[in-house]
């Protein structure tokens, strides 16, 4: 692993001092190394990183919020899926990121149209997965709680959500990395705050080598968030791996 | 109306009709059964005839379309039901899926530990105690399933085919167990099975279902000395009821 990233640096250093590429096209590894701790030591990284972290999150946090619930209805009644399959179906047609600039001009360059965009990204994958999941749920153990005289809070809590819960988790780690992407595309949209807009500014000031500050950080951020969804399935999923 | 003190439970002329989208379905006609205390209860009948439905309503999870089920005391009973598959929550231990009854109800933990401690010892799975259930066997998992089935003491312990899935050898083995657990407890058991000598070595009383509607064919009290061991079933008592049972159920 180090050794591949430390290979991979060296190429990437001849790569630019025999092309002679001027920095503004392809700046030198190191370049880049000094770019990250400038706008890590004037705050600036830490302000966009943190901006897209908090419309990452909450985005995350409400689109899974909403599915679970509306999948937990449409698991529940096969009306409402038949009533609102087709819309959702079509919804799941449209790419969020072709929609992006569509938010943006509707709800403003502001923090909600990310928080949105995050959302609805991760919302169909969760949807679907909260459906499958609750619909996997044996017929014979519902039958044994319904013997014990659970309450409906006990059915849910005791064995909807446990049963559910690894597909639903699938659901998220899908959902996780897509919604930086989308986050991100926000930003590049039209933002003032975020790691799509310092790479934006970079690009605006030919400061190549903060576009790649930007864009490592972007990846940093996606593969933290992948990491803490596969450790909440450790936690939580215990029994499926032992 | 109660029913008689003499008896758990009551079935007067249940009938049962499912409606669905391809009309009607009667499955249960006139049946009238008495389940007395303490008393172990085979239900035999041909496949489809409607044997699981009626256990479910004992289990009070369906309601009969015609007739009456009396209670004792006109309580609600507690049941305990084990399936063919056993069924145990896969992301529960052994020991939680046994406290799972107690928990929902809201049971003290110390007294909770307590008694499926006691069960687990009864069904001889102490050193499964913390074990995830997809490492268990067949029959170590139906054990499970019975523990948790009988810790809430249950007025009636109703098991449907608890063995079907089971080998010949562990299957018998499992009866005997189940036998066991049974004179250690003193319940009151309605077992479904497709097994009739199975049904001869374990019960109290036979009752054979007809094809689907399903009457009561046959009402047989087995009054075979316990304990039955292997040499019953060459008895010719043993071979008059097999042939009588196996005779109700081809007409
Ligand atoms: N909820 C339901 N709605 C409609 N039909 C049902 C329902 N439950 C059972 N049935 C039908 O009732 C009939 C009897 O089913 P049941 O499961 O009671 O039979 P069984 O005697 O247990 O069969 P087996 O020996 O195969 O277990 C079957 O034809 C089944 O399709
Ligand atoms: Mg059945």
């Amino acid at each position: 692993m180090v050794i591949t990233i430390a290979l991979f640096l060296l190429l990437w250093e001849l790569l630019v001092l025999l092309l002679q590429l001027p920095a503004f096209i392809l700046p030198a590894p190191i370049q880049v190394a000094e770019r990250f701790v400038r706008a890590l030591s004037d705050g600036s990284l830490l302000e966009h990183g943190a901006a897209t972290l908090l419309e990452v999150v909450s985005g995350l946090s409400c689109g899974v919020l909403f599915a679970s619930l509306l999948g937990y209805l449409l698991a529940k009644s096969r009306f409402l899926e038949n009533v609102l399959q087709p819309f959702l179906v079509a919804s799941q047609a449209v790419p969020t990121i072709a929609i992006a600039p569509l938010l943006v001009i509707w709800f403003g360059s502001g923090i909600f149209s990310k928080v949105l965009i995050c959302a609805l990204t991760v919302f169909f994958p969760v949807l679907v997965n909260t459906v499958v999941g609750l619909r996997a749920v044996p017929e014979n153990l519902r039958d044994l709680m319904r013997s014990m005289r659970a309450t409906p809070w006990q059915t849910f809590s005791q064995l909807e959500l446990p049963a559910a819960l690894p597909i639903l988790l699938g659901g998220l780690r899908i959902g996780a990395t897509l919604s930086v992407i989308g986050a991100v595309v926000g930003e590049l949209v039209g933002s003032d705050r975020g790691l799509g807009f310092l790479i934006n500014v970079g690009r605006g000031q030919y400061d190549t080598a903060l576009v790649f500050v930007g864009v490592l950080t972007l990846v940093c951020l996606a593969v933290l968030l992948y990491s803490l969804v596969v450790w909440l399935e450790k936690r939580l999923l215990r029994w499926k791996l032992d | 109306m109660t029913a008689s003190t003499a008896s758990v439970i009551s079935l007067q002329h249940i009938q049962m009709t499912f409606h669905d989208q391809n009309g009607e379905l009667e499955v249960l006609r006139d049946i009238q059964v008495e389940i007395r205390p303490q008393e172990f209860l085979c239900v035999l009948g041909p496949s489809g005839c409607g044997k699981s439905t009626l256990l479910r309503m004992l289990a009070g999870l369906l309601a009969p379309t015609g007739g009456q089920l009396l209670k004792a005391d006109n309580q609600q009973l507690s049941v305990g039901l084990v399936f063919q598959q056993s069924n145990l929550m896969p992301w529960r231990t052994v020991l939680d899926n046994i406290l799972l009854p107690l928990e929902l109800r809201g049971v003290p933990q110390d007294a909770a530990l307590q008694k499926a401690q006691d069960l687990i010892e009864l069904v001889g799975l102490q050193e499964f105690t913390n074990v995830w259930p997809e490492s268990l066997s067949g029959g170590m998992a139906q054990r499970v399933a019975i523990a948790r089935a009988l810790i809430q003491d249950p007025d009636l312990l109703l098991l449907d085919e608890p063995f079907g899935s089971l080998d010949a050898l562990t299957r018998e083995k499992m009866g005997a167990e189940l036998l066991r657990i049974w004179q250690a407890r003193r319940k009151t058991v309605v077992m479904v099975t497709h097994s009739i000598s199975e049904a001869l070595l374990l019960a109290d009383r036979v009752l054979v279902l007809s094809q689907r509607p399903a009457r009561v064919l046959l009402d047989l009290p087995v009054r075979l000395p316990r304990p039955r061991g292997e040499e019953a079933r060459y008895s010719a008592e043993f071979q008059a009821m097999a042939k009588q049972i196996r005779g109700a159920i081809s007409v």
